[in-house]
C-alpha cells in the first residue's frame, strides 16, 4: 500500500499534498486519505477492492468504467476521486440486494447480453440509470443511451433485449424466464 | 492514464476560487465538467500546478431565459440539461440541435457547455453553435465581471482570451429579433468522434425576410471558423436558391481544412458546402410551409 | 424409468443460459488487473516515440531517484541476461527493450517498476532517451525499394526487408486456364491494418517465489500452454517450475495469443525483485505495439468462361508484418491459410504466390478473430468474385450459383488442395435471397435510382477452414495443435471437467458442461469446467482461430466416451449382466432383455468408489487429446443492403442477413452471440475501423478517439438463420463458428456500398469506406487506395 489512498499507510514523502475525502460507496460511507490525481475509478478498484467497476481506454470512450454518481452515469476513470467528496457513488457491486438481483443483472443473463463480461458493468449502470428515467424506453431510445460503451463481442443486440426485458419486468410485466431448460 | 501531481482545490465561494486563480500566475486550471481536463490529464498533455474545481460554486448550474429573452447558460449546465430542455427546443433550435451531437451520453451528464468554450478544441461543437448565435461568455476575476463576444473569445487552438485569473461563469444567447430556425450538422463516423466536419446554421427572420444569420464551422481550421461573410450574404432577403448556394459557396471559401485520416482537405469543404444547403434549404421549407 | 430429457439437463441444442454469468453480473469477474497479491509491485513500460531510429543514449537516473522506484530497465540491463531478444512463434526474433533501434513507434525501450503505476509512469517520464532518426518505412512498396534502409540490420544475412516468399497451387495448370479464358477480371486492393482490440488490454502479474523456485504468472492469455513453453525457452526456467494462469479475459480475439515483451520483462523483474511484479497495459499500449491483423495486399484475377464458369484463380499477396514477423500460425504456411480462398467454388485451378515484408510498425499479422489469414482470403475472394460478376454483366448471385460445389460434390478437393467435407451451399444462398427478398430489393433499387437515390446490395459466401489441425500439416513451433480434455466424474454423479482450451467470452464453461451431458446423461449444471491453469489443464495449444469446438470441443466428446464404457462395466457388474445385455439410453443403462431394470450413470458412479467388479480400478475419470482428422468447414451467407448519400458519401445500413451453416449447435444462442459479435466486426472493418501511418511513421489509430469501434447507435440489427450440416468427421458433427461473421462478414458490406456505385466505373475502395472515399470514387470514377501513408496537411 501506498500514501495514494490508504489511512495507515507509510508517512506520505515529503511534499506530496494528500487530502482526506468521505465519499458513499454502494451505500457505506467509505474516508480515505488520497492524491487528487487519483482516478475515481482506481479509489474504486484499488482503494477500496470493488473490481467490478473495468478500465478499458485511456481516451474516455469505452464506458467499461461507468458507475452511478448521486445516480447519474457517467465515466469514473474521468473524474478525480477527491471530486467524489461528500457524493454517493454506485458501482455494480450494489445493483443487487443481499437476496435479488436487480432486473437489469437478471435480464442480462436471461438475454444473452454479455460474453466476455468485461463491458458489461458499465453496460449495466447505464442501463439502470436510464431505466431510472424512462421506465418505456424505444429501442432506438436504449441503443442511444449505451451509446457511450463499447462492447466488442456481442453486437449489442442482445443487450439492447437484455435492457428491454429488465424494463418490462421493472413495469410489473410478464417476462420470460426460460433458463434453456425448457424442451 | 495517469496524471502527474498537482494541487487541488474546492473553494465553496467564487471570490476564494478567483483568488487561488490569481495566486495560480496562470498555472492553475479550472475544474467543471471535467470531460476535456482530465482525459488530458491522464495524457500528460496537460501538467497545472493546480486544479481549481468550481463543482461546488453556487448559482451556476442555471439553463434560464431571462426578461430579456436571452438564454443564459451557467458555468455548471451539463449538455445533458441542454438535451433534455424543452425551453431550448422552443427557444433556440439551433442549440437543441447540436445538444445530442456532443461527445456521447456519458459524457453529456457531467461535461459542460462553457467548460467547452473554454477548452477552445477546434472540434468543439458547442463553440459553432455561439458563434453562429453570435453569443457572448461572462467571466468574472479579480477586477469584476466582464463580457467577452464569442468571436473574441478563442485566441487559437486550445486558447481563450480569459485572464489567469478568470472563471468563465456563463455564456449568453441574445435574444433573437425575429423568428429563430437554425440547425447543426455533424459528420461523425460514430457516436463520440469529433467532426470531420460541422456547421451550425442560425437565422432570424421577419416576414419573409432574413434579418440576422450566422454560421459557423467545427473541425475545418485550427479554430472554429466564423463564417461571417457568409452569413451576411444572406441578410436583406428571403432565402432563395441561389441565395443559399451563394451562402454555401461563401463558407467553403472561409474552411480551411487540414487533410488527414478522417478525409481531405477538398472533402471537408465540399462537406462545409453541402451542410450549408442542407440547412438552410430545411430552413426555407419549413418556412414555406408555416406560411 | 426413462431416459432424461436432454434438453432439460442442458444437453446439445439447449439455449442454457450461462453459468458464467452468474458471476459477470455480479461485477466478480477475476480479470488479471482484479487480482492483488502480496507485496504486489506494478510496471510501466516506456514507449518509442518514432518509427524508426538508433538510439543513442539512455539516461534512467531520474527515474532511479523518484521515491517508490524499485527498479528501470533498458535493453542494456536485459541484454547482459540474454534477454533483450526474445523468440518469435514464426522463427523470428523480437527485441524485448530495444537496444540499437528502435524499429516502430510504440516500440518499448525501458520499464520501471514502483510501488504504484502512477510513480511508475512518472519515472518513465523521467527517463531520458537520445534518438537519431531514420527514414521510416511505412508501406511494402517503401520497403522493396531499390535502397531502402534495411529495418532488421540486427540478423544477420538479412540484406533487405523481404520475410519470406512462398508459393502454393499449380502454376502450369492455372496459366492455361488464363490462356482459355474468355475473360480476365482482375482486381487490386489492400486489406488495412486493424486490430483486435478486445475492451480489456493486455497484462500480467509475474510472482517468482524464491522458496519454492516456482515462477507464476496471471496473464491474459488465450493459450496458456504455448507461454509456459515460450517461457521456458526464453527465461530457461525448468517447465514444471513455471505455473501460467489465465483468468477470466475481457476478450481475446487472437490479440491475447502472442508473446508481449511486456510478459517478459515483468517476469524478470519479478525474479529480480523476489516480488510480484504486475503489470498492464494501456488502450494506447494495445493498440500501437501488439498483435494486429490484417495488412495485405492483393492482386487478384478470375480467368472466365462466358457462360460464368471460373476456369482459373490467381492470387498475389503481399503482407506487411510489421518490424518482427511474430505471427503465431502454422509453421508449413507462410501466408497462414491464405490458400483456402475458393474453397466453395468449384475451380479446377489456383496459384497462389506471397511475400511477406518488414516494416516500420508494430509486429503481428496473424490475429483478429480469424484462422491464420483467413479473413483476407475469403475477403479477396468474395471482392473478385463481385468483379468478376461485373466484368461478365452476370447477376451476382447467379454467378455464385454457378460456381458453387454442389451438394453431391463431396468430399471436394479446393482449388488450392483442402479436402471439404460436407455443406449445403446452395440451400443457404437460397434462404438468404428469400430472407433478404433479392427480386423485390432489386426493382426498389431501380426506383431509387431513378430519384437520384443510391441503393445496392452485396452478398458473400465463404466456406472456411476452422479447427487447426491435424498434426500432420499443422504445428506452431514444432508443437502439434491437438486439444485436450480431462473428466473426474465424483462419486455423486457430479463432476469436473478441465479442458486446453481458454474461454474469452465464448462460454465453455456452459457449453463444454453440454457436450458432457449430452454424452452421459448427467445434467451440465452437475458439471464444473476449469481452463486456464497450466498446473491443473491438460495441455492444449488454446483458444484463437475458432477451434475449440472442433478440437477442444471433440477432445470433450471423446473423454466422455471414455468414461461411458467405464460405466457401463460398472453397470452390467451392479445389474448382474455381462456387458453386452446392456443398453444406454440417456442417462441411464439398462438390461436389454428387462429395460425397467436399469441404473443411472450416477448410480455408476458410485460404483466406481465403493462397488467395483474384480480387477477394476477404482474411480470414474479419463482424459483425452484430440487430434483432428480434417478441419471443419462451415459455410455462410451473409446480404447487406445499404443505401449511400450522394451527396457525402455517408452510407446506411438497411438490412443485414445472416445464413450460417456450422454443423450441429451445441448451444444456439451462444452460437446467435458470436454472429454477431463477428458481423459487428464486419461492419466496424468496412465502416469506420483501421491502423494507418502517416509519413513520418506516426500510428494513427493508436486509441479510441482514432481507432474507431461502432457503438450500439451506428451498429445495425441482424437476422439470423440457420442450416445444419453435421461435419461428418466431428464426434458430435459440429464445426467451428467464433470467427465466421468476421471473416465473411466484411465483403458483404462493401460489396453492398460497391453495388450501390455501380455505374460509376469504380471497381475498388480499400476498407474501411469512409464517407470522404466513397463521396470521391463518386466523382471521379476512380479506385480509391487506404494504403499508408495517409496524406495529412492543408
Amino acid at each position: 500500500m501506498t500514501s495514494l489512498f490508504t489511512e495507515i499507510s507509510p508517512e506520505p514523502e515529503h511534499g506530496v499534498a494528500t487530502r482526506r475525502v468521505t465519499i458513499t460507496v454502494n451505500g457505506e460511507r467509505k474516508a480515505a486519505e488520497i492524491e487528487p490525481r487519483l482516478l475515481l475509478a482506481h479509489l474504486l478498484r484499488q482503494g477500496l477492492g470493488l473490481t467490478g467497476t473495468h478500465t478499458g481506454c485511456d481516451t474516455t470512450n469505452c464506458g467499461a468504467c461507468t458507475v452511478l454518481f448521486d445516480g447519474v452515469p457517467l465515466k469514473s476513470c474521468t473524474m478525480l476521486a477527491v471530486q467524489a467528496d461528500g457524493h454517493e457513488v454506485t458501482t455494480i457491486e450494489g445493483l443487487a440486494t443481499a437476496s435479488e438481483l436487480s432486473p437489469v443483472q437478471e435480464g442480462f443473463k436471461q438475454e444473452h447480453g454479455l460474453q466476455c463480461g468485461f463491458c458489461t458493468p458499465g453496460m449495466m449502470m447505464t442501463a439502470t440509470a436510464l431505466l431510472a428515467e424512462n421506465p418505456d424506453p424505444t429501442e432506438d431510445e436504449v441503443r442511444w443511451a449505451l451509446s457511450g460503451n463499447l462492447c466488442r463481442c456481442t453486437g449489442y443486440q442482445n443487450i439492447v433485449k437484455a435492457v428491454l426485458w429488465a424494463a418490462a419486468k421493472q413495469r410489473g410485466e410478464a417476462v420470460e424466464t426460460d433458463d434453456g431448460s425448457v424442451p | 492514464m495517469y496524471p502527474s501531481r498537482f494541487g487541488y482545490e474546492a473553494p465553496t465561494d467564487i471570490d476564494t476560487a478567483i483568488g487561488l486563480l490569481a495566486e495560480g500566475q496562470g498555472e492553475a486550471k479550472v475544474l467543471a465538467g471535467g470531460q476535456s481536463l482530465v482525459p488530458m490529464l491522464k495524457l500528460r498533455f496537460a501538467s497545472p500546478d493546480l486544479l481549481v474545481d468550481i463543482n461546488g460554486l453556487p448559482g451556476l448550474d442555471h439553463l434560464r431565459v431571462v426578461a430579456d429573452g436571452s438564454i443564459r447558460i451557467g458555468a455548471l449546465c451539463r449538455h445533458a440539461d441542454l438535451e433534455r430542455s424543452e425551453v431550448l427546443v422552443a427557444k433556440q433550435p439551433t442549440m437543441a440541435a447540436v445538444a445530442p451531437l456532443v461527445a456521447d451520453p456519458l459524457v453529456r451528464t457531467r461535461g459542460t457547455l462553457v467548460g467547452s468554450l473554454c477548452h477552445a478544441d477546434p472540434q468543439g461543437d458547442w463553440a459553432s453553435v455561439v458563434t453562429a448565435l453570435d453569443g457572448h461568455v461572462v467571466a468574472q476575476g479579480v477586477d469584476g465581471r466582464r463580457t467577452i463576444s464569442i468571436k473574441d473569445f478563442v485566441s487559437g487552438p486550445f486558447q481563450t482570451t480569459l485572464r489567469p485569473d478568470e472563471i468563465a461563469v456563463e455564456a449568453v444567447i441574445p435574444a433573437p429579433v425575429g423568428a429563430p430556425a437554425g440547425g447543426y450538422l455533424k459528420l461523425e463516423r460514430r457516436v463520440g468522434d469529433f467532426a470531420t466536419a460541422g456547421v451550425a446554421v442560425a437565422v432570424e427572420t421577419t416576414g419573409a425576410n432574413v434579418t440576422k444569420a450566422g454560421i459557423a464551422l467545427t473541425g475545418v481550421g485550427g479554430s472554429t471558423i466564423d463564417a461571417s461573410a457568409a452569413a451576411e450574404s444572406l441578410t436583406g432577403g428571403p432565402l432563395t436558391a441561389a441565395g443559399i448556394e451563394r451562402a454555401a459557396d461563401l463558407a467553403a471559401e472561409a474552411a480551411r481544412p487540414f487533410s488527414d485520416h478522417r478525409g481531405s482537405a477538398e472533402y471537408k469543404r465540399h462537406i462545409v458546402h453541402t451542410f450549408v444547403v442542407r440547412l438552410l434549404r430545411r430552413i426555407a421549407e419549413a418556412e414555406e410551409k408555416a406560411a | 424409468m426413462t431416459a432424461v430429457d436432454e434438453i432439460k439437463i442442458g444437453g446439445m441444442g439447449a439455449n442454457r443460459r450461462r453459468v458464467e454469468d452468474d458471476r459477470f453480473i455480479r461485477g466478480r469477474g477475476n480479470y488479471v488487473d482484479d487480482i492483488v497479491l502480496p507485496g504486489m509491485l506494478h510496471m510501466e513500460i516506456l514507449r518509442s516515440p518514432l518509427a524508426h531510429a538508433r538510439i543513442t543514449s539512455i539516461d534512467a537516473s531520474k527515474a532511479w531517484e523518484i521515491p517508490g522506484v524499485r527498479l528501470v530497465l533498458t535493453g542494456e540491463m536485459m541484454a547482459s541476461r540474454n534477454l533483450a531478444w526474445m523468440p518469435t512463434l514464426s522463427y523470428d526474433t523480437q527485441a524485448v527493450l530495444a537496444t540499437d533501434k528502435v524499429r516502430f513507434q510504440g516500440q518499448e525501450v525501458a520499464a520501471v517498476v514502483a510501488d504504484d503505476p502512477y510513480i511508475a509512469k512518472d519515472a518513465c517520464e523521467a527517463i531520458v532517451v537520445e534518438y537519431e532518426p531514420l527514414p521510416p518505412i511505412v508501406n511494402p512498396t517503401q520497403a522493396l525499394a531499390e535502397g531502402a534502409p534495411v529495418i532488421r540490420d540486427d540478423k544477420e544475412n538479412q540484406h533487405d526487408n523481404v520475410t519470406f516468399d512462398w508459393e502454393v497451387g499449380d502454376r502450369d495448370g492455372t496459366d492455361r486456364a488464363f490462356a482459355e479464358a474468355d475473360v480476365v477480371s482482375k482486381i487490386s486492393m489492400h486489406y488495412p491494418r486493424s486490430h483486435p482490440s478486445p475492451i480489456e488490454c493486455c497484462g500480467s502479474i509475474a510472482d517468482f517465489d524464491r522458496s519454492t523456485s516456482k515462477l507464476t504468472v496471471y496473464m491474459t492469455s488465450q493459450a496458456p500452454h504455448i507461454i509456459r513453453a515460450a517461457v521456458a525457452l526464453v527465461a530457461e526456467l525448468p517447465e514444471h517450475m513455471i505455473r501460467i494462469v489465465s483468468p477470466d479475459l475481457g476478450g481475446g480475439f487472437g490479440n491475447k495469443v502472442p508473446v508481449y515483451p511486456g510478459y517478459v520483462i515483468s517476469i524478470l523483474a519479478s525474479i529480480l525483485l523476489e516480488q510480484p511484479v504486475k503489470w498492464i497495459e494501456d488502450k494506447t499500449g494495445n493498440l500501437i505495439s501488439t498483435g494486429f491483423g490484417r495488412d495485405v495486399y492483393l492482386e487478384g484475377e478470375l480467368a472466365l468462361r462466358q457462360d460464368g464458369r471460373i476456369l482459373g484463380v490467381r492470387m498475389h499477396t503481399v503482407s506487411d508484418h510489421g518490424a518482427f514477423f511474430s505471427d503465431a500460425q502454422p509453421s508449413k504456411f507462410k501466408i497462414g491459410l491464405m490458400h483456402s480462398a475458393f474453397a466453395c467454388y468449384d475451380i479446377p485451378a489456383a496459384h497462389l504466390t506471397a511475400r511477406g515484408v518488414y516494416t516500420n510498425k508494430a509486429p503481428g499479422g496473424v490475429a483478429y478473430r480469424c484462422s491464420f489469414r483467413v479473413t483476407e482470403a475469403m475477403y479477396f475472394q468474395e471482392r473478385m468474385v463481385q468483379a468478376a460478376a461485373d466484368d461478365l454483366g452476370m447477376d451476382q448471385a447467379e454467378f455464385r450459383r454457378v460456381n458453387l460445389v454442389r451438394d453431391d460434390d463431396f468430399p471436394h478437393r479446393t482449388p488450392f488442395g483442402f479436402l471439404t467435407d460436407s455443406g449445403q451451399y446452395g440451400k443457404c444462398l437460397d434462404i438468404g435471397l428469400a430472407a433478404i427478398d433479392y427480386e423485390g430489393f432489386l426493382k426498389a433499387k431501380e426506383e431509387a435510382k431513378a430519384k437520384g437515390r443510391l441503393l445496392g446490395i452485396g452478398i458473400s459466401t465463404m466456406t472456411e477452414p476452422l479447427g487447426a489441425g491435424n498434426s500432420r500439416e499443422y504445428d506452431i513451433l514444432g508443437i502439434k495443435m491437438f486439444d485436450s480434455a480431462e473428466l473426474r466424474v465424483h462419486m455423486t454423479g457430479k463432476a469436473i471437467l478441465r479442458t486446453g482450451a481458454k474461454t474469452q467470452g465464448q462460454g465453455h464453461e456452459t457449453t463444454w458442461a453440454q457436450i458432457v451431458a449430452h454424452e452421459l446423461g448427467i445434467p451440465a449444471e452437475d458439471i464444473t469446467v476449469e481452463e486456464g491453469d497450466t498446473d491443473t489443464a491438460p495441455f492444449g495449444m488454446g483458444t484463437y482461430a475458432s477451434r475449440s469446438t472442433p478440437v477442444a470441443g471433440a477432445a470433450v466428446a471423446m473423454v466422455s466416451r471414455k468414461i461411458k464404457a467405464k460405466a457401463r462395466k460398472l453397470a452390467a457388474h451392479l445389474l448382474e449382466v455381462s456387458e453386452e445385455d446392456v443398453e444406454w439410453e440417456l442417462g441411464r443403462f439398462y438390461v436389454r432383455s428387462a429395460p425397467d431394470q436399469g441404473v443411472t450413470i450416477q448410480e455408476c458412479a458410485m460404483a466406481a468408489y465403493s462397488n467395483m467388479p474384480d480387477g477394476m480400478e477404482p474411480g470414474l475419470e479419463n482424459n483425452a487429446y484430440y487430434d483432428p482428422p480434417n478441419l471443419t468447414w462451415p459455410f455462410a451467407c451473409y446480404i447487406v443492403t445499404v443505401e449511400v448519400d450522394p451527396g457525402t458519401g455517408v452510407w446506411d445500413v438497411l438490412d443485414v442477413v445472416a445464413v450460417d451453416d456450422c454443423g450441429v449447435r451445441i448451444n444456439p444462442m451462444i452460437v446467435e452471440g458470436q454472429i454477431m459479435g463477428g458481423l459487428t466486426e464486419a461492419y466496424a472493418m468496412a465502416s469506420m475501423q483501421f491502423i494507418t501511418f502517416d509519413a513520418e511513421g506516426n500510428c494513427i489509430g493508436s486509441n479510441y478517439m482514432d481507432y474507431l469501434l461502432p457503438t450500439a447507435w451506428e451498429t445495425p440489427g441482424f437476422q439470423l438463420h440457420e442450416v445444419v450440416t453435421p461435419c461428418p468427421h466431428h464426434p458430435i458433427g459440429a464445426k467451428g463458428i467464433g470467427e465466421c461473421a468476421t471473416v465473411g462478414g466484411p465483403a458483404a458490406f462493401v460489396n453492398a456500398v460497391m453495388d450501390a456505385l455501380k455505374g460509376t466505373g469504380v471497381r475498388n475502395i480499400d476498407m474501411p469506406l469512409l464517407p470522404d472515399r466513397v463521396y470521391g470514387a463518386i466523382q471521379t470514377g476512380q479506385d480509391v487506395s487506404g494504403a499508408p501513408p495517409v496524406k495529412t496537411g492543408s
